[in-house]
């Protein structure tokens, strides 16, 4: 593929951006105007008044899970250039089996001893 | 590059995304409409237009349809009022509901939706935009962005509910990643054969089909990709960016208009993208069913039937989705995230060796 061929692609982008900036400015536009109060503009909370602030703290499992997917996503892109030059190796005997079965040692062997930590363990 | 073809792209990706609007609009009224017939209701039955009622036979049907409920819709979100609360971080309040909307339109320009068989020298070309060799990886990677979209709203939303419907979703979101993106691989590892230059294209995944289906082939790929998808595009049972029960709206609570239009637009745009690459990946695309030769004839003819039956599969895949939606309940969020983990990406994994030692088997005797 060359540059040009990506055109549309960005032609595309273009377009759904458009679009979308279209209809945020057409909804302001025409929506209708309300006058505001001091109740409309409290976080919505069931009706009750808001307690605290919005952002309130979490559980440090989000930042651990975040990891992990940057992790294991880079393995699994890693897997991207095995998967398209597999069978050619296979058949011209290139080793290819024993080196990417090393790698997917490693890659289960973390899944373990992730597993293992409790890293994803939510109910304690 | 020449001005002419230049426009013409331009025309082409416009017509596309008017029909993937269109799709996603009415994907909204095929899940009113199927919801209710699980529930024993009518759904949508009496929106109407003077325009429409008075054509004899036709118009009351459609009104039934309920064919004018999806401009209607339109319309009420736009005239409603645009609000912007004062506590709110503004950039990013503007900014997500135009991130999760962007990534489901822009991926279409890579997907293949038929062919076109020349009658002079039988050689077939699949209809696309952009005939990407990195078709799959390419959509997966711009069809991930709208987490971002999901993760600002939350955010920039400064409530509650929204904070923890952003970061719960798109904790969500990252975890069924993983084992997505390993459920589609077995596929491609059977198709680039040696001296094959299919790549992760698209349209090569289809041609791979004409006679057999990668849904028969690699069933548990299939199911995993199924699995992946709905927690992707956040449908039920895996709807922990809504779960009304306990988050009243989730990360779009405090949007209002057409802003929150966008959001849900963006989902059923997001649906029936992720619709498409299963019919692609698993369904054959547009390959009349398995075991059977394609019956489409050359010129334009076949080709129009050819993207009618590809259409035909992807709103049976919007179907199923809205389907489940009624027959399974909700998973609280440790069980999404332990299904995940637990479940999901060890059954990928030894999905993906075990194919992988099949391929060597298959090769080497």
């Amino acid at each position: 593929m060359t540059a040009a061929d990506f055109i549309p692609v960005l032609i595309q982008i273009l377009l759904a951006i458009g679009l979308g900036g279209a209809i945020l400015t057409a909804s302001v536009i025409f929506g209708q105007r309300a006058r505001r109060n001091r109740i409309k503009d409290t976080p919505y909370e069931c009706g009750m008044p808001p307690a605290g602030p919005g952002r309130t703290r979490y559980s440090v499992k989000f930042y651990v899970t975040a990891m992990l997917f940057i992790l294991f996503d880079i393995e699994v892109v890693f897997l991207i250039p095995w998967i398209l030059s597999y069978r050619e190796f296979l058949v011209n005997g290139i080793p290819i089996i024993g080196p990417i079965a090393v790698f997917f040692g490693i890659f289960i062997l973390g899944l373990i001893y992730e597993l293992k930590k409790g890293a994803i363990q939510w109910e304690k | 590059m020449e001005l002419v073809p230049l426009l013409l792209k331009i025309l082409y990706a416009a017509i596309m995304l008017v029909v993937v609007l269109t799709i996603a609009g009415y994907s909204v009224l095929i899940e009113r409409k199927v919801s209710a017939y699980q529930h024993g209701r009518i759904g949508p039955n009496r929106t109407t237009t003077p325009f429409i009622r008075p054509i004899p036979v036709i118009g009351p049907l459609l009104t039934r349809l309920g064919i004018i409920q999806l401009p209607a819709d339109g319309l009420k979100f736009l005239f409603k009022e645009d609000f912007t609360p004062p506590y709110v971080n503004r950039p990013f309040f503007w900014a997500a509901p135009l991130i999760a909307f962007v990534p489901s339109l822009a991926v279409i320009a890579v997907i293949p939706f038929g062919q076109y068989t020349s009658p002079l020298t039988g050689e077939m070309i699949p209809l696309v935009l952009a005939p990407m060799d990195l078709g799959v990886i390419f959509v997966l990677a711009i069809g991930s962005l709208s987490v971002y979209g999901v993760v600002l709203a939350g955010w920039g939303s400064n409530s509650k509910y929204s904070f923890l419907g952003g970061i719960r979703s798109s904790a969500q979101m990252i975890s069924y990643e993983l084992s997505l993106g390993l459920s589609i691989f077995p596929v491609f590892l059977w198709m680039n054969a040696p001296g094959s230059d299919a790549g992760l294209s698209l349209s090569s995944v289809v041609e791979a089909q004409n006679t057999m289906w990668f849904l028969i082939t690699c069933p548990l790929s299939a199911f995993l990709f199924l699995v992946g998808i709905f927690a992707e595009t956040n449908r039920l049972p895996f709807d922990m960016a809504e779960s009304e029960t306990d988050l009243v709206g989730g990360f779009h609570t405090e949007y209002s208009s057409f802003k929150f239009g966008l959001f849900f637009v963006g989902e059923y745009g997001a649906m029936a993208v992720g619709s498409a690459l299963f019919v692609l990946l698993f369904l054959g695309g547009w390959n009349f069913l398995p075991f059977l030769a394609n019956p489409w004839p050359a010129g334009w003819i076949g080709s129009v039937l050819s993207v009618l039956w590809f259409l035909v599969k992807v709103v049976g895949m919007i179907t199923f989705f809205v389907l489940i939606r009624w027959t399974l309940p909700r998973y609280r969020f440790d069980q999404v995230m332990k299904l995940g983990w637990t479940v999901l990406l060890p059954l990928a994994i030894a999905n993906l060796i075990v194919n992988a030692a099949a391929v060597a088997i298959h090769d080497l005797w």
